[in-house]
């Protein structure tokens, strides 16, 4: 290859934008959250000292916030079991040759296109915590079906509520989930699957030895993507139940701090939330930064 | 929806689409019922929502009680209740009045932040896979990682320089922001797209010495059509959709329609669900007709942002 800053000059500089920009609003502004997270900066006034970890000691000792994390933990867990369920049983029904498959594909993948504010509007009816004869969404067709013992609170139970509040996230994302996994099936070499049918493998056993295990990569990656998105709910509970205390999430209750000026306490947050996502994203990163060094 | 034709990403057609392996008759039937009737049970329980929000936006509220909440309209969308009383299209007329000065706004917003995201992206996808510099995978990391970070970790001091330099709280700051953090998506995506293409004719300009702005311009911009549909489309639905950065950084006087909608649908007792209803019938109408006119396209940026 040819050297020298002619040549790779001109790329660095047409580039160089993006990284500058990039660098202070993504790098620049964690590094500012970080600072912020580390004073006493709880109110409008500019002053403030170092007070050192002191935020995120009070944070993790706080009732509410341990509140909030437990509400995420309980949503995630809901969330990312429904999406992965219904994704792959979607996936997998449609990689046996459907007709009409991009019908079905179609319906299950449209709620991706709506927003979580439009899609809280219908949500919040479904999920109306009236019973009996008050009963609408939901509760009225347990009513009427004769399941009234179905009938609950939903996102109004004190342990359960946030289960309640997964099921629209998973209504929204499972279409996402069978669309990795429908590549995943689809990326499965056709000989090997001819092979394991020469072989006189059943359809099941054809799927269990031969397609699923080449699938555990998209799991992962889908698992990856869910859990990450989980971790910043925010507009699907602003739109159901708004900021309350019941189905507060670490993003929402970094809503309530930050809308009240205290800047340190918001920071501290972000910053866990900023943690708690690298578990994520760093695993990730690395994996595909491996993956591209293969592939050069 | 016509999503079907042409096979999207997801469903790069099998080796061989026609002669698969006879099945016996019999499982044929019992199996392949069984499944078209799970489907299709799927494809009702998905549609509900759909169901409940249309069926409630036409009716007055008055035929909104709890006992009817689930049946059709009563009585057609243009007759009231008691003479003179509202009627169904007037959920949708209500609807319309109070989100229509925010639905232009958005557009304002959302179609700027995706030509210019596109723009940029391309060029740096260009010189990250095509015309490349040392470390240039370094730089890709770094630019790629602004995409997965949470925005609640920049949202506090983004907040503070909003107040500090006096941004205004409309959708001029939030046009700033769908840019900037659209940038790692947009790279991404016409990154791994020019990987994907043959370029023989851009190595042969490159070869006779011309510069890299006109092997872009004049080579690889008139091969980008594809690529730029996906970015679009991507940035287009996230800043039509976005809530988060709306609520932070604009009001609803000059913020974008889902500040609008959730603050119809918030005011919304059981009594006027129907213009709230209507209201994100129509809030959604745009990112639902790009989803149903450009759906491979739209699935192409789904899947660019996970496994690439």
């Amino acid at each position: 290859m040819r050297k020298g800053v002619r040549n790779w000059g001109p790329p660095l500089l047409l580039v160089s934008p993006t990284i500058l920009i990039l660098g202070i609003f993504v790098y620049g502004l964690i590094a500012a959250n970080i600072q912020v997270s580390t004073t006493n900066r709880h109110s409008l006034a500019p002053e403030s000292e170092f007070v050192g970890l002191e935020n995120y000691l009070a944070l993790l000792g706080e009732d509410r916030f341990l509140h909030s994390l437990f509400n995420l933990v309980m949503f995630t867990v809901v969330f990312i079991a429904g999406t992965m369920l219904f994704g792959f049983i979607w996936a997998w029904m449609l990689d046996k040759g459907v007709s009409a498959e991009g019908v079905f594909r179609s319906v299950f993948l449209f709620p991706m296109a709506i927003s979580f504010v439009a899609s809280g509007v219908v949500w919040r009816w479904l999920l109306n915590s009236a019973e009996g004869d008050r009963a609408s969404g939901l509760n009225r067709i347990f009513e009427s079906l004769g399941l009234g013992f179905l009938q609950n609170a939903w996102w109004n139970e004190p342990i359960w509520g946030m289960a309640a509040i997964a099921m629209p996230a998973i209504w929204q994302l499972s279409g996402y989930v069978m669309a990795l996994f429908l590549a995943g099936f689809r990326g499965v070499p056709q000989e090997l699957r001819e092979a394991a049918r020469m072989d006189g493998a059943s359809e099941w056993k054809l799927y269990r030895f031969v397609v699923f295990p080449q699938l555990s990569p998209i799991a992962l990656s889908a698992l990856i993507i869910v859990s990450h998105m989980s971790l910043k709910v925010f507009d699907l509970i602003m739109s159901v139940t708004g900021s309350i205390y019941q189905t507060e999430v670490p993003a929402t209750y970094l809503w309530v701090t930050l809308t009240s000026n205290d800047y340190a306490k918001s920071a501290t947050i972000a910053t866990i939330l900023l943690l708690l996502a690298s578990l994520f994203i760093i695993p990730y990163l690395i994996q595909t930064w491996r993956s591209e060094k293969a592939n050069r | 929806m016509t999503v079907t034709e042409e096979a999207p990403p997801v469903s790069r057609p099998r080796a061989d689409p026609a002669p698969r392996t006879p099945k016996p008759a019999r499982r044929f039937t019992i199996g392949r019922t069984l499944k078209y009737v799970l489907l299709i049970v799927f494809v009702f329980v998905v549609l509900i929502p759909v169901y409940v929000l249309i069926v409630t936006s036409f009716k007055p509220p008055a035929d909104v009680t709890a006992s009817t909440s689930w049946g059709l309209p009563v009585r057609w969308p243009w007759e009231s209740v008691a003479p003179g009383g509202p009627t169904g299209f007037d959920n949708w007329t209500g609807a319309w009045a109070a989100l229509a000065p925010s639905i232009g706004r958005t557009f304002l917003l959302a179609i700027p932040a995706a030509l210019i995201s596109s723009f940029v992206g391309a060029m740096n996808g260009f010189v990250l896979s095509r015309w490349r510099f040392p470390h240039a995978d370094i730089v890709f990391t770094f630019i790629l990682f602004g995409m997965f970070i949470p925005y609640q970790a920049i949202m506090t001091p983004l907040v503070q320089m909003k107040t500090s330099l006096g941004l205004p709280s409309d959708i001029s700051t939030l046009l700033m922001v769908h840019v900037i953090y659209g940038l790692p998506i947009c790279t991404l995506i016409f990154r791994n797209y020019y990987v994907s293409i043959p370029m023989e004719l851009m190595e042969a300009s490159r070869m006779d010495g011309a510069g890299m702005l006109r092997t872009f311009a004049s080579i690889v911009l008139p091969l980008s059509l594809p690529g730029f549909v996906v970015t679009i489309i991507w940035q287009f639905t996230n800043a039509w959709n976005d809530f988060l950065f709306a609520m932070f950084l604009s009001d609803t006087s000059g913020g974008p329609v889902s500040l609008a909608l959730n603050n119809l649908a918030q005011g919304a007792q059981l009594a006027n669900y129907g213009t709230a209803m209507a209201g994100a019938l129509i809030a959604s109408l745009p990112t639902l007709l790009v989803y149903i006119i450009l759906g491979k396209y739209f699935i192409g940026g789904l899947m660019s942002g996970s496994v690439k």
